[in-house]
């Protein structure tokens, strides 16, 4: 609801008295002053202890230190022992004062900026500091200022009212965005100085996309207040040159404060695992305090009543009992002890995360040019979990894909136009791409290069790669130019803007137009158009307007373009309608019309400004003159504005720039453009459109209802100037609009027509989706002025209305968009980004399961992932389709029966056809052909694909289902999630994350993904066009998907392998260090004294041994990053947690136990019935502990830079450094010990040196003797790595190609495609050159799916074209009989969901029209080479290129077949039993064959 | 981010291509594995080897002779005199009587030792105050709380010097007599002093100042200061030869404070003075006996005393076990190189893991 926060008046600093002029009267209102800062002076100190003692380490050693200062039990000089508590705490404290410092200093640049607010003494505009600024002050902002606080707009210069903003540091989205005045202000000129009014609005609050309130006037009238009426702090001013608006929420009350949240702290799944040896480093520590209080307790009691001399009572001189000094001495021991609970482990942790941090930013391969951004690590410690993901899940659109959307083709009326130019033109941007690429890669140069002799076969060879071809943009250098041209204009590179029209099509709308043009100049009414001329022509009107794209002209950056035809803005009122929409009105309007359409310039010469009034002109003229006198005639009757010039305005009209919120719409409205339907202007009640022959026509824009994602579509209410008529456009996802489609009426030719083209339209959607499309539908619906009334009514009522708005307009929106009529559907293809089928091979080789959750319909998303390598061809796919609890329920458990009977019994086929013929509801494809599937090759259970559509997913999730779609989903190797919703892809990752208890990452790009982003373990942000949302939630941010590979496999793997070493590292120094003092115990009666000082043993862990360790953790590297890109199944390494396994803390434990042993008897041996004190024989340990651990940490360290070395060399100079100046210092400042000048005597003591050379020596000889034999006899994966670094790179490359399988079989199951490898060649070889990349690539864009029709293809095409009998013959012969059937594939024949086969008696007529309609496309060759979706196969061209007659025969039928499959698609429920009917009887003749 | 701003341009915020920030230092990477790590193997075997019989070599040229005089000879009575603590006023001294069947060559150093006192507990050593050794006088009339009970006597005075480790001090002092072929009697000359380290000498331990030529220098500077608990004298009166030699800076008992590492310890007592026949050339073969003022009890904590007679090496008194270390560690070295051997030899001779 709408609380009560802000009750203001405005206005009162008109009253003479002068009694508001002292006191706001919002003074009790938050400032503008920001205050990020934690602590201030005073508060620091006691604030940041407290927060600090959060920790509990923290504590800890606090309390240890205070232990000390107790003095039965103390050990250590009570000051000293504070020492590296308090070093501790100090380096955190400072870095917090530091950041706090920061943090101040930019508030206080941020307080200090200047703006212009009124003040009420001087009546004037004036500068002040933003933290002046105050609630309810009026503010005047310019263009390009920034604005400081959240402002309501009251006033623009603008003459629409309106005022443009930039969000750009908010959402991160760089189009601009409108907003408006408030309506009661709408026609004030000087609105803020005669007005009383009491503006109410809620609570101040961080959603961004929504406010609320009113204002209410003196005269108790309400007007609403909406977001478009809010200008937020941060935004800049663009494109207004002046706007003034009062303060609505001021400093941390804004939204964009309050949106501010730091950076996220999670805990890594390593640290976890640390926290449990830390447990168990407690209870070590405690056995050990209680061993030795019990050992001092029976020394004691050995002594009975006689006290020794050395027995030293108790300060009281009174004597302590045995138990009573046991009691004392476990304290104390756990204050000697207390280095095994390593203070410095929690630090040295996080200096080491910081270091892997930078070295991640700076990281070059992670740094994308064309946007110049670089990956960002939002969460600081959690970077080694990088190294350990088991899942993934990943969006589709923007993350997998560029999200830049280019308009592929479109059907209009029913009919396709295929756009071949256009899909050659695309081609163009992926050959520069791929020769590029070429320059750059290594393999497969050669056989490209001995293609490129006839443009022809280069061709092929393009589209042999298709799918690299699929998800390559544009070239890179030619993107750079773009990115650096089009700095400020989102979604305008030059793919996505110069589309080639299709000739046909063009032609079309020329001849449309025209007559539209010549009608109108006859004054014929224009319902005497073909209707689908008329179609044609209000389809790209719809692609034109239906959006809300604003029009920009780049020479002046920002600025609008403002070509006003004089217009009467949006109906707001019902007298409003009732005026101009009344009869008389109407007829003198159209009068006027038919008047001033013969004014316009015929032939719309641009020298001569094209003036051409809108049907309304005249009624807006009258209403002028009634309202705005202050605008003069001349206005009304010269529509283009002086300033702009016919001159002008042909210059620029070329390179207008479109500013578009989601990238489908800059691509429809480029599209239109490219027939010469350009969006010429955009203002909030008109849209301006140029068409060809008639010029511009100015729509008067009655209502936008704009797109929300649960309607999924928008519309326009526009009035057509020509027709006059109100016409709906809507444009939306074809699930939704065809449900909307105003069911044809059966009996008259126009019924039948439409039923024609509905059914036809969906035809090509599915194919348009096959082919990997997004799919949108264009629809028109035009309303008599009764049916508008009376929706209008209920409109404005909701508009309105101030509780529930937004329920009540998209009620609204839901009553006006029904019973539309269909004009067509348009295919936008989402091209896939760079690298992404490499990334995700690897990172599937990395053993890494991936699942794709998208919102797209299953078509798309199906051919997406198999563009994407994500399914691959050989896979069964299990998809789940299911629209009850019930059927979902059935079909999971047929699922597991099924997985469990193909993988558990040998008899595959067996398995399968009884599956097929018990289950009915449950829709699988059998992928593999039939020779495969008797083919013996041992399935894994990976070999499965499973795809799941939302509503299925909400059944599946459900309590009772979850276990078992778990069960179903972990069996499959990939799993696509489509038509899913944000809050399921977030239940999944949790679903999965907590039931699997696995490492999960979850990226994607958009708002829709945040939530699953901020469920994973790790969520990954992509920084690309669609806002910084998902940035702001990730815990890292990439550019790129494909940077995700470096990302997980490189540094991933190093820093948890870095991390992990030091972690054991430490716990194995720590405990060696310890158990040094341990075994002395058994000499001093457990008294707890140590021969080490306490210098040392403070400082040891601090100073002495930190350097080197946090060097190794920051720099070693096990592999190099070439190999484990190579290699990404070494990142198996860190999924298996095989750097830090249970077991080895407690070899480490063994190792550190036993080094202990040697570091401590070699000496004590040594200086063993010797006169020599404690100091003199504990400094030599407390070297020897120092060289043995050192060197420890040179066995384990991987690669030694230059840092290394200085580390070790620093640690040793400072430790002896420290001890000669400790020991030369005073004689007296360090009681209890007293070690004057030892290190002195003992640098001249031969025995130390030859001690030096020993201990060490021995002490490491198992590990060293072990990591040796490990080397030669068992090296793991990692060693294996290692060792290929070391050979040089060409020889590298070949052990890589031939060692691959091995290497895998070692780590895990193989990699799916090598196996496949070897028989490529000698199956291919006779008949092309090229090698197996080739090859590879076809295979992986496969589509299994589609594959049903196999064994009658390879029939047919036995009929029609020898060479395919001697391959469908080679095929059934040769055990990868797939190969043969992949040489078949044609257009539109794999990619449409493919019941092919043996079809039902079809409906001649239609598919006959339909032939005829994709004549065209399939009349050339190389035309349908590039019309051809993008996932067709590239040997399949290879192969029916030469008998190109046979082949297109071949087309010609496939299409007639496959048009009856494609009609049972349009009701889902239908379609699946039809398949599955079409899949039982392909599987018969399978395996009849 | 200063730099960042400052060159702006499209690819302002690209990393620079440094090889450190990139990763990519010149870096050497050993691998362990059996043919690169033999070498070392080999050479450490070799030189441990070599090392350990060199070390031997130089033991084996060293004397020893410990004595335990606790009950031996006429010490008997004095033992179980001591054994009552009302008699440890009554002085009683004993002789035990030893040969020497090879003669000392060089420097012979004089140790008594003691077994099974734990010098080393903490709480012992801790009670000492190295403050009121370097003779400050605030520190002299109120020791530090460490030397906790033994800081005042009953009568409340400060003792002097305080401690447990003062009041411990072990006080059998020890005549040494050659009895020489003819029958004479000679007594051997020691040096009762330079048994300490210089710094503590000099630096360590220091006398509270006293007004030089005042009467009775040193009680006047101890005055008002009460001598330890079971002293027999006060701390200024130690060494009735040598008035130097008194105080704190007197050598037994600095000796003694320096706590010893391990409960069986020995500690210096005196080194042979070399100046006079027979004693030029080191301790000549013959009977010695050894005169024992028995003061110091050893029952409460079952423990022995002993005299220890030695000469020195190099690298410290006869110790065999440096040298077997060194021999033992050579050898498995040695061994573990051998097995290395044969694996190399067996599996990782031409890289085969290479090819894996």
């Amino acid at each position: 609801g709408v609380g009560e926060k802000d009750t203001e008046t405005l206005g009162k600093f008109e009253a003479e008295n002068g009694l508001w002029r002292e006191e706001n009267p919002n003074r009790h209102y938050a400032n503008n002053k920001i205050k990020t800062t934690k602590y201030t002076l005073l508060s620091f100190l006691p604030k940041n202890l407290f927060e600090q003692f959060h920790r509990f380490a923290n504590v800890y050693f606090v309390f240890i230190a205070l232990l000390n200062f107790v003095p039965v039990v103390n050990a250590f000089q009570p000051e000293l022992a504070l020492a590296p508590v308090v070093f501790i705490l100090s380096v955190t404290a400072i870095k917090d004062l530091w950041e706090d410092y920061r943090r101040h200093r930019s508030d206080k640049e941020i307080n200090h900026m200047d703006c212009l607010v009124y003040s009420r003494l001087e009546r004037r505009y004036v500068e002040r500091y933003w933290k002046e600024v105050r609630v309810g002050d009026f503010i005047r902002l310019r263009c390009n200022e920034i604005l400081p606080a959240d402002v309501l707009l009251l006033s623009s210069s603008d003459p629409d009212r309106l005022c443009h903003i930039e969000t750009a540091t908010l959402d991160g989205e760089t189009n601009l965005k409108q907003r408006q005045v408030v309506r009661s202000f709408f026609d004030l000129v000087r609105p803020l100085l005669f007005y009383n009014s009491i503006i109410e609005c809620e609570k101040p609050n961080n959603d961004l996309n929504r406010f609320r309130g009113y204002i209410i006037h003196r005269n108790g009238r309400r007007d609403g207040l909406y977001k478009e009426n809010l200008l937020l702090r941060g935004c800049t001013i663009r494109n207004t040159e002046e706007a003034v608006g009062i303060v609505i929420y001021a400093g941390h009350e804004t939204k964009a404060m309050l949106n501010n949240n730091g950076p996220r702290y999670k805990r890594s799944k390593l640290e976890r695992q640390m926290n449990v040896d830390v447990f168990w480093c407690v209870i070590i520590l405690l056995v050990m305090c209680l061993f030795a209080a019990v050992g001092h307790g029976l020394w004691m009691f050995q002594y009975g009543d006689k006290r020794p001399v050395f027995d030293v009572l108790s300060p009281e001189g009174t004597d302590l009992s045995p138990i009573l000094s046991a009691i004392y001495l476990f304290l104390t021991m756990i204050i000697v002890f207390q280095v095994l609970i390593p203070i410095s482990l929690f630090v040295s942790i996080e200096i080491v995360k910081i270091c892997q941090v930078y070295f991640i930013h700076q990281d070059m391969d992670l740094y994308d040019e064309e946007t110049d951004s670089h990956l960002q690590c939002r969460a600081l410690n959690i970077t080694e979990d990088l190294g350990q993901m088991q899942y993934i899940f990943s969006d589709k659109t923007g993350t997998l894909t560029e999200n830049k959307m280019v308009f592929r083709r479109c059907t209009v009326a029913g009919v396709e136009y295929s756009h071949d130019a256009n899909a050659r033109r695309l081609a163009m941007y992926q050959e520069m791409d791929s020769e590029e690429e070429e320059c750059m890669s290594h393999g497969g140069t050669l056989t490209r290069r001995d293609s490129v002799t006839s443009h022809q076969s280069a061709r092929v060879v393009l589209r042999s790669q298709s799918t690299k071809s699929h998800r390559r943009t544009g070239s890179r250098a030619e993107a750079k130019r773009a990115s650096i041209l089009s700095k400020h204009t989102a979604f305008s590179s030059p793919m996505e803007k110069d589309i080639t029209p299709d000739p046909q099509l063009l032609d079309k709308v020329n001849e449309c137009s025209s007559q539209l043009d010549f009608m109108r100049f006859h004054s014929q009414p224009m319902s005497q158009l073909p209707s689908d001329l008329s179609d044609i022509i209000d389809f790209f009107i719809a692609l034109t307007i239906c959006n809300t794209v604003v029009v920009s002209s780049p020479n002046q950056p920002r600025q609008k373009v403002r070509m006003r035809f004089e217009l009467k803005s949006p109906v707001k009122t019902i007298e409003d309608f009732i005026k101009r929409f009344t009869p008389s009105r109407l007829t003198s309007g159209s009068n006027s019309s038919s008047s001033s359409s013969l004014i316009t310039n015929r032939s719309s010469n641009r020298g001569c400004s094209s003036v051409l009034s809108s049907p309304s002109a005249e009624s807006t003229l009258t209403k002028l003159d009634e309202e705005r006198p202050a605008r003069g005639l001349e206005h009304a009757f010269s529509p283009v504005p002086p300033n702009y010039e016919g001159k002008t305005w042909a210059a620029e009209e070329g390179e207008l720039r479109y500013e578009a919120e989601s990238p489908d719409e800059a691509a429809l409205v480029y599209a239109a453009r490219a027939y010469k339907c350009s969006l010429v202007g955009r203002l909030p009640d008109q849209v301006t459109v140029e068409l060809p022959h008639l010029g511009k026509l100015s729509f008067e824009l009655l209502h936008t209802l704009g797109f929300d994602s649960t309607r999924k579509r928008m519309s326009v209410v526009v009035r057509h100037p020509l027709t006059d008529q109100i016409t709906v456009y809507t444009k939306g996802a074809d699930s939704v609009i065809m449900d909307l489609i105003k069911p044809p009426s059966t009996d008259n030719s126009k019924g039948k027509r439409q039923r024609k083209i509905v059914y036809r339209t969906q035809n090509y959607l599915n194919l348009y989706a096959a082919d990997g499309l997004r799919t949108l539908c264009i629809a028109k619906k035009i309303l008599t002025k009764e049916e508008y009334a009376c929706w209008l009514q209920r409109h404005l009522e909701a508009e309105t209305a101030i509780q529930g708005r937004e329920e009540l307009l998209f009620e609204s929106a839901l009553r006006l968009e029904t019973n539309l009529q269909l004009l067509g559907a348009t295919g936008i293809e989402d091209r896939l980004q760079d690298g992404v089928p490499e990334t995700i091979a690897s990172l599937r080789k990395a053993g890494l399961q991936i699942w794709v959750l998208t919102g797209d319909k299953q078509e798309t998303a199906i051919n997406i992932a198999y563009a994407c390598k994500l399914l691959e061809p050989e896979e069964e796919i299990l998809t789940l389709n299911a629209d009850s609890q019930e059927a979902c329920a059935l079909l999971l458990e047929e699922s597991l029966h099924y997985i469990q009977a193909k993988f558990l019994c040998t008899s595959t086929d067996q398995a399968a056809k009884t599956f097929h013929s018990e289950f009915a509801a449950f829709d699988i494809y059998p992928s593999s052909p039939p020779s495969s599937s008797s083919h013996t090759s041992p399935f894994t259970v990976h070999r499965l694909g499973l795809v799941i559509d939302g509503r299925t997913l909400a059944y599946a999730l459900d309590k009772n289902l979850e276990d078992k779609f778990l069960a179903v989903a972990r069996s499959c190797r990939s799993v696509l999630c489509c038509r899913s919703t944000p809050l399921q892809k977030s239940m999944v990752v949790k679903l999965v994350r907590n039931k699997l208890k696995v490492m999960t990452l979850a990226i994607g790009d958009g708002a829709n993904d945040v939530s699953m982003i901020q469920v994973a373990d790790v969520g990954v942000g992509i920084s690309g066009q669609e806002g910084m949302q998902a940035v702001m939630a990730s815990d890292f941010a990439l550019p790129r998907f494909q940077y995700l590979q470096k990302l997980l496999l490189v540094h991933g793997h190093w820093c948890y392998s870095r991390l992990a070493n030091m972690i054991l590292y430490f716990f194995y120094k720590n405990a060696m260090f310890v158990a040094l003092i341990f075994w002395y115990q058994f000499y001093c009666g457990f008294s707890g004294s140590a021969m080490i000082d306490q210098w040392y043993l403070i400082f040891f862990n601090l100073m002495f041994s930190a350097f080197p360790q946090l060097i190794t953790g920051t720099l070693d590297k096990d592999v190099s990053a070439e190999t484990l890109q190579q290699l990404p199944q070494l990142y198996m390494n860190g999924q298996n947690s095989e750097e830090y396994k249970p077991y080895m803390f407690w070899m480490n434990m063994i190792d550190a136990f036993y080094q202990s042993l040697v570091c401590f008897f070699l000496p004590y041996f040594a200086y063993a019935d010797s006169d020599v004190d404690l100091f003199t024989w504990g400094t030599p340990i407390t070297t020897l502990a120092l060289f043995t651990i050192l060197l420890h940490l040179g066995i384990e360290t991987k690669t030694w830079t230059w840092m290394n070395w200085a580390s070790i060399t620093f640690s040793i100079a400072l430790f002896f450094t420290v001890a000669l100046c400790y020991n030369a210092s005073c004689p007296t400042c360090y009681s209890p010990s007293n070690p004057y000048w030892t290190m002195q005597r003992l640098l001249q003591d031969p025995l130390f040196y030859m001690l030096c050379v020993i201990t060490p020596l021995a002490a490491l000889l198992p590990r060293y003797f072990y990591r040796a034999c490990q080397g030669t006899l068992f090296p793991s994966p990692v060693q294996v790595g290692r060792q290929l670094d070391k050979l040089p790179s060409e020889t590298r490359r070949n052990i890589l190609s031939l060692s691959r399988v091995k290497v895998g079989a070692q780590l895990g199951p193989k990699p799916p495609f090598l196996s496949l490898l070897k028989p490529f060649p000698k199956d291919y070889n006779h008949k092309d050159q090229k090698s197996f990349s080739n090859s590879k690539t076809a295979q992986g864009c496969q589509g299994p799916v589609l594959q049903m029709d196999n064994v009658g293809k390879s029939h047919q095409k036995g009929q029609s074209s020898p060479l395919g009998v001697t391959h469908s013959k080679k095929g059934l012969s040769d055990p990868y009989t797939f190969v043969s059937t992949e040489i078949d594939t044609l257009p539109y024949t794999k990619e449409a969901p493919g019941h092919t086969g043996e079809s039902q008696p079809p409906s001649t007529k239609d598919s006959d029209c339909l032939d005829k309609t994709l004549d065209p496309s399939d009349l050339s060759l190389s035309s349908w080479i590039t019309s051809t979706p993008l996932l067709t196969q590239g040997d399949s061209v290879q192969v029916t290129l030469p008998p190109a007659g046979g082949s297109q025969c071949v087309t010609y039928k496939r299409n007639s077949e496959e048009t009856p499959g494609l009609d049972h698609t349009v009701r889902p429920t239908r379609r699946t039993e039809e398949q599955l009917a079409n899949c039982s009887k392909d599987h018969s003749l399978q395996t009849t064959l | 981010m200063a730099k960042e701003k400052a060159n702006s341009g499209p690819l302002a915020r690209r990393p620079d291509n440094s090889a450190f920030k990139q990763q990519r230092l010149p870096a050497w990477s050993p691998m362990l594995t059996a043919n690169t790590v033999l070498p070392f193997f080999y050479c450490m075997a070799v030189l441990c080897m070599l090392l350990g019989v060199w070390l031997l070599v130089t033991v084996q040229n060293t004397q020893e002779l410990k004595l335990d005089y606790t009950e031996a000879g006429t010490c008997n009575a004095c033992f179980a005199k001591r054994e009552n603590a009302s008699n440890a006023l009554q002085p009683c001294n004993c002789t035990v009587v030893f040969p020497i069947e090879k003669a000392f060559k060089g420097n012979v150093f004089f140790y008594y030792g003691l077994r099974n006192f734990h010098q080393n507990l903490r709480r012992y050593m801790d009670s000492r105050d190295d403050a009121q050794m370097v003779g400050r006088k605030k520190n002299l009339k109120s020791p530090s709380t460490y030397c906790e009970p033994f800081e005042k006597d009953e009568n409340g005075l400060p003792i002097a010097p305080c401690g447990a480790v003062a009041n411990s001090i072990f006080n059998d002092s020890f005549t040494l007599v050659y009895h020489g072929s003819k029958g004479s009697t000679i007594h051997v000359p020691l040096y009762r002093s330079g048994l300490t380290w210089y710094t503590d000498k000099n630096i360590k331990y220091r006398n509270p100042k006293f007004v030089v030529g005042a009467l009775q220098e040193y009680p006047n500077a101890f005055a008002g200061t009460a001598k330890p608990l079971y002293w027999h004298k006060p701390v200024y009166e130690l060494d009735p030869h040598n008035p130097d030699n008194n105080g704190f800076i007197n050598e037994d008992l600095i000796v003694w404070m320096r706590e010893a590492a391990f409960p069986n310890f020995k500690k210096l007592y005196g080194i042979l003075n070399r100046v006079s026949e027979p004693f030029t050339e080191g301790l000549p073969v013959g009977n010695y006996s050894i005169e024992i003022s028995y003061n110091f009890p050893v029952q409460y904590f079952r423990g022995r005393k002993e005299v220890v007679l030695t000469t020195v090496t190099w690298f410290g008194g006869q110790n065999h076990f440096l040298p077997i270390a060194y021999l033992v560690t050579g050898g498995l070295i040695l061994l573990l190189a051998v097995i290395l051997t044969v694996i190399w030899w067996k599996f990782g001779k031409d890289g085969k893991n290479m090819k894996e």
